[in-house]
């Protein structure tokens, strides 16, 4: 069986001080990293998706138009749509890779050097 | 009985040994497989974790056949079908919905948690208040994705078997149910996470042979396919934009935005989704299964639109109603059609193979949704509520089991009913479930210092009761046609899926409960669960 689990708060002997190492710079720095590319990226791709729907509701002219033979704005939304899932998975995987995994086995690494 | 099923149920019984081959060698290798998986399972680590072992492709793929339900399959494609452009909202919905889980969710809960979705719901909180609301959570919105599912096995049979044939019917659902109750029971998450993947080469490999099939018949001239789709539906150019069901007035506008906020913030609020990120080593492969899964994902709903178009191109609607109301039956159709026609060998082969990968779709998720409500049935309530974490790993892998068996029951209960709605709407509202529920208790927890034990459950239960209330009292439960019980009318709430009041309410509750909480907050724990989901100290 292993350990304590995580949630028994009795487990905390001979565990690093959270705290300090929440105020820490080098956390400072991880949770920065993360936050300012996930929140802003996410109330953009939450907002550009929000616009196909809001635009499917109540601009049917516009996206009726017609782009290439029966192809219209609203297909073309719809698989941009795609692309821009794709894209922004793709770039977190890069901006994890570059900015937040160093950051994160750097504590990591610290931590249990400590404990 | 209509004249297509009359034929489809013909060339079926000629071939009837085909589809039974095909199901019956998909059962006994995915059985096998969870027999030696079974061997493997010694611990809890084994049972709700699978080892922890898998590599991030595995996953993600294992990932894929979890999501790609019933409700994909052929939800989406009757929905195309029938209403056009409308039914690709769920395609588009459901994969962008993957973003949230990708830079939110999925890696912190694997450096933080350990076997469910309360895990980390608790994390800071006060044990047993916040994880008997996470378990009663997990099992709901199970329960409404088992509903979902069920209501797509029971079509499947009606068209293989006849609509007459309620004994067949419920045989069937049945031997869904045991076959299920085998795999988690014996399997664990191992067995389990080794049937989805086989699952989904096989949805895949049959979605990408209709697809090709459809786009051969139009030399891959895709505007040639939409055109006739349009032609064809009988709504012209209409069919192609969007609103031919949601753009009749004020309210099903409504009912479109809900549905679309319900799709992209469910995702990341689906227990059964959430407990694959623990069977990975690291938050690294946790990210690396998420973007294979987004890649499988997304890919198989591209080809929703071949599939979706092309039964409305090549199939008559009168036929695809006719059949089953809601469009369910669509894929199967145009599969028989592709083939060479309801009298043709192709046809019947056609359709016995569709059909097979149907229904392994839905013993997959099945025994995957199955799995993350008994997971938390023993792990969350039992072990941590009722034993107050006294019981022992073998008691409590035994308690596991038994919720399986349980989980099972129900699942055969609800699928002898729901045969008319349309299996995505109804996903579609384990989604806004899962959406109201738990999704703020999950970002708080993670990201909101000021998040307390009564924020908590003011968030899950008024997110859990509020949806579930609405939906009880819309159109889907009582007073139209369509709806589950159309012979009363108890309905007042007019939209389908309820995510537009219930999501914000959940986020709202979660914030006031906070705000107004006597008991201060727990800095030590948030810390804790702030460096360890960040930097992957301690994870399991």
């Amino acid at each position: 069986m292993d350990p304590a689990p995580p949630q028994d708060p009795a487990h905390n002997a001979g565990q690093p001080d959270f705290i300090k190492e929440q105020s820490s710079e080098e956390f400072a720095e991880l949770r920065h990293a993360h936050r300012s590319f996930a929140f802003p990226l996410t109330i953009a791709f939450v907002s550009w998706y929000l616009l196909y729907v809001l635009l499917s509701n109540y601009a049917g002219d516009f996206m009726g138009q017609q782009v290439v033979g029966n192809i219209n704005v609203a297909l073309v939304f719809g698989l941009l749509q795609f692309l821009s899932t794709f894209a922004i998975a793709w770039w977190y995987a890069r901006h994890a890779n570059a900015k937040l995994d160093p950051r994160a086995s750097a504590i990591k690494a610290r931590l249990e050097g400590k404990s | 009985m209509t004249d297509t099923l009359q034929l489809a149920a013909e060339g079926v019984s000629e071939h009837r040994p085909l589809i039974i081959s095909l199901f019956g060698t998909f059962v006994l290798v995915t059985l096998g497989v969870t027999v030696w998986a079974g061997k493997q399972t010694k611990d809890a680590n084994d049972f709700y974790a699978g080892g922890r072992q898998f590599s991030g492709f595995q996953n993600g793929l294992a990932i894929s056949g979890d999501y790609m339900s019933a409700a994909s399959f052929l939800g989406i494609a009757g929905a195309i079908a029938l209403f056009g452009y409308d039914g690709f909202l769920y395609s588009i919905g459901f994969l962008v919905a993957w973003l949230v889980a990708l830079l939110l969710v999925a890696e912190p809960l694997r450096n933080s948690g350990r076997f469910t979705m309360g895990d980390v719901l608790a994390y800071r909180m006060r044990q047993r208040p916040v994880r008997t609301a996470a378990g009663v959570s997990t099992i709901v919105v199970s329960i409404f994705y088992l509903l979902a599912q069920m209501a797509g096995a029971g079509v499947l049979v009606s068209l293989l078997l006849g609509i007459t044939s309620e004994v067949g019917k419920i045989l069937i659902v049945v031997l869904v149910g045991v076959v299920m109750i085998l795999y988690v029971s014996i399997g664990g998450m191992k067995g389990t996470t080794w049937v989805q993947m086989i699952k989904a080469v096989l949805l895949i490999a049959g979605t990408l042979l209709i697809t090709f099939l459809v786009l051969l018949k139009y030399d891959f001239n895709i505007s040639a396919l939409l055109g006739e789709a349009a032609e064809n539906s009988g709504a012209g150019g209409a069919f192609l934009e969007p609103g031919l069901k949601y753009g009749i007035d004020a309210t099903t506008k409504l009912d479109f935005i809900s549905l679309g906020i319900a799709l992209v913030l469910g995702t990341a609020g689906l227990p059964h989704i959430l407990i694959r990120f623990y069977t990975v080593p690291t938050s690294q492969a946790a990210r690396r299964s998420v973007n294979w899964a987004i890649g499988i994902i997304g890919g198989f709903y591209l080809m929703t639109i071949a599939l979706g178009f092309g039964a409305a191109a090549l199939l008559e609607r009168t036929d695809i109603i006719k059949s089953n109301k809601a469009g369910n039956t669509a894929a199967p159709l145009l599969a028989q059609n592709i083939g060479g026609g309801p009298d043709s060998t192709g046809g019947a082969i056609l359709l016995a193979v569709i059909s097979a990968v149907a229904f392994a779709t839905i013993l997959a998720v099945v025994a995957g949704l199955t799995l993350a409500s008994s997971s938390s049935f023993a792990h969350d309530l039992y072990a941590n509520v009722i034993r107050k974490g006294q019981a022992t790993q073998k008691e409590e892998l035994s308690a596991a089991r038994w919720a399986t068996v349980g989980i099972g029951i129900v699942a055969v209960a609800l699928g002898v009913f729901a045969r008319d709605l349309n299996v995505a709407g109804l996903v579609a509202l384990a989604f806004a479930v899962a959406a109201s529920a738990n999704l703020p208790t999950i970002l708080y927890s993670l990201f909101w210092k000021r998040f307390t034990t009564q924020g908590a459950l003011w968030s899950i239960y008024g997110g859990l009761v509020s949806s579930v209330f609405l939906v009880l009292f819309s159109p889907v439960v009582s007073g139209k046609e369509s709806s589950m019980f159309p012979d009363v009318d108890f309905q007042w709430f007019p939209l389908e899926n309820p995510g537009l009041v219930s999501i914000p309410l959940g986020f709202l509750l979660g914030w006031i409960g906070s705000l107004v909480s006597k008991e201060p907050v727990n800095k030590e724990k948030y810390a804790e669960l702030e460096v360890r989901s960040l930097t992957g100290y301690g994870a399991h």
